[in-house]
């Protein structure tokens, strides 16, 4: 530890734990097209964890406002849909709540349409929803979104290709091995069976990308209540040693 | 050993990133416009066709000149005040970052080159991949760095960035002729 940074041995760091296989998605999934011409072809090389991958980027402050939370707030009306609350925990999978961890969301409208430049589905644009939200986790790592429910939309991958309704979930955890973008769905979609990238995940592995609806949350006469807990790679039990050069 | 909670899997970022994940110019500048010795690193984003690739999105991290972070695990404490992180989409055809040169930084098989840890997410890849940049003018420091070592030397050049007036150049080649070399972190 009190060695100098400049010497050339490290400090003894607790790394993460690699995710168990059948986690993540093959970055070559055939299904979505469009992993052929963007997935490398050459095998990842390991990284060993040093004081760059032990640590990240600690975010906030002015990066988010106090109601960057609620989606449906900032405009002089109401957005059209169904308001819900979205909310849950960030853990690690040794079960620590993550505090003080950036979350930003994305998601269409209620008629499935994004505020952006490049979606060109013939669906209303809402002009009071931009679909854009940002907060901190709290002490117990616990987040809570207020938006509206994202419609489906069509897309150009197969022939009558949906997406089931989510919404994009970006979160940073407490170290660069945790950086994660993942997307939320929603109990008991029609449309799962058919969506490639919601089924490149292991099959196994894909309810942990299904929110719980949860009646005991929703705010009567107001908003329906869905909770989606995230949970990060743990950190390794014991510091890795100062291996012996050769 | 307890029982571990079950990892969330990741997913595409898609092609409307720009909504959710655009800080505008801050998230370009790791250090304030006008901070001494800062300079730009910009470059493209390749698919496997050789196509300029308009909707990804780079990531750094990095370590500040004296090669700490701030961050509450540097077990030599924090470094109050550098942020560390770089955030540019490609929209414009390329990213562009504003950043500082890191220090050196220890590792568990000695000194390391300053480097940046670079994320890559784009519509089209299902998790996003790691690779790292290297400064072509540390030539001694990068011939010793435990990483770069540990790369096919046929291989190391995807790692290090190009020297230009004002900065330097890093292009990402995610399959193809000059594929970058990805980590598993």
């Amino acid at each position: 530890m009190s060695d100098h940074p400049n010497t050339g041995n490290g400090p003894a760091v607790a790394g993460y734990r690699p995710d168990p296989p059948e986690t993540h998605p093959p970055l070559d999934f055939p299904g979505y097209k469009s992993t052929a011409l963007r997935h490398p072809k050459q095998p990842l090389l390991l990284l060993p964890q040093t004081l760059t991958e032990i640590t990240g980027p600690v975010l906030g402050g002015d990066l988010v406002r106090p109601d960057d939370h609620d989606l449906t707030f900032r405009h002089r009306d109401d957005p059209i849909g169904q308001k819900i609350i979205v909310f849950g925990r960030l853990l690690d999978s040794d079960g620590r709540p993550i505090p003080d961890s950036l979350i930003e969301i994305w998601q269409a409208n209620a008629a499935g349409r994004y505020r952006h430049i490049g979606d060109r589905w013939d669906a209303p644009l809402d002009p009071n929803f931009d679909g854009v939200g940002r907060t901190i986790t709290d002490k117990q790592g616990r987040y809570e979104f207020v938006t509206i429910q994202p419609g489906a939309y069509p897309w150009g991958n197969h022939h009558n290709a949906w997406r089931p309704a989510h919404i994009h979930f970006s979160v940073f955890g407490r170290a660069f091995p945790q950086r994660l973008v993942t997307q939320m769905y929603f109990p008991g979609d029609p449309l799962f069976f058919q969506d490639p990238i919601f089924n490149s995940v292991p099959e196994a592995a894909r309810p942990r990308l299904i929110s719980r609806f949860s009646l005991e949350r929703t705010k009567p006469n107001w908003a329906l209540a869905y909770e989606f807990d995230i949970v990060l790679r743990g950190r390794d039990a014991t510091p890795f040693e100062e291996p012996h050069h050769d | 050993m307890t029982e571990q909670l079950p990892t969330t899997p990741s997913q595409t970022v898609g092609p409307y990133l720009h909504i959710g994940l655009d800080w505008d110019r801050y998230g370009r500048f790791v250090v304030p416009e006008g901070t001494a010795g800062s300079f730009r690193i910009h470059g493209e984003v390749f698919d496997g066709a050789g196509q300029r690739i308009p909707d990804a999105l780079i990531e750094t991290w990095q370590a500040d000149p004296d090669g700490r972070f701030d961050h509450p695990d540097d077990p030599r404490g924090r470094v109050p005040g550098f942020r560390g992180f770089g955030r540019s989409d490609t929209r414009l055809g390329e990213y562009s970052l504003h950043t500082v040169h890191p220090g050196v930084v220890p590792g568990p098989r000695g000194a390391q080159a300053p480097h940046l840890d670079v994320s890559v997410f784009a519509r089209g890849m299902l998790h996003r991949v790691v690779t790292r940049l290297y400064f072509p003018e540390n030539e001694a420091a990068n011939a010793a760095d435990p990483v770069l070592s540990s790369v096919p030397v046929h291989r190391r050049s995807t790692l290090i960035a190009t020297a230009e007036p004002g900065g330097y150049r890093f292009d990402v080649h995610l399959q193809g002729d000059g594929e970058t070399v990805f980590f598993d972190v």
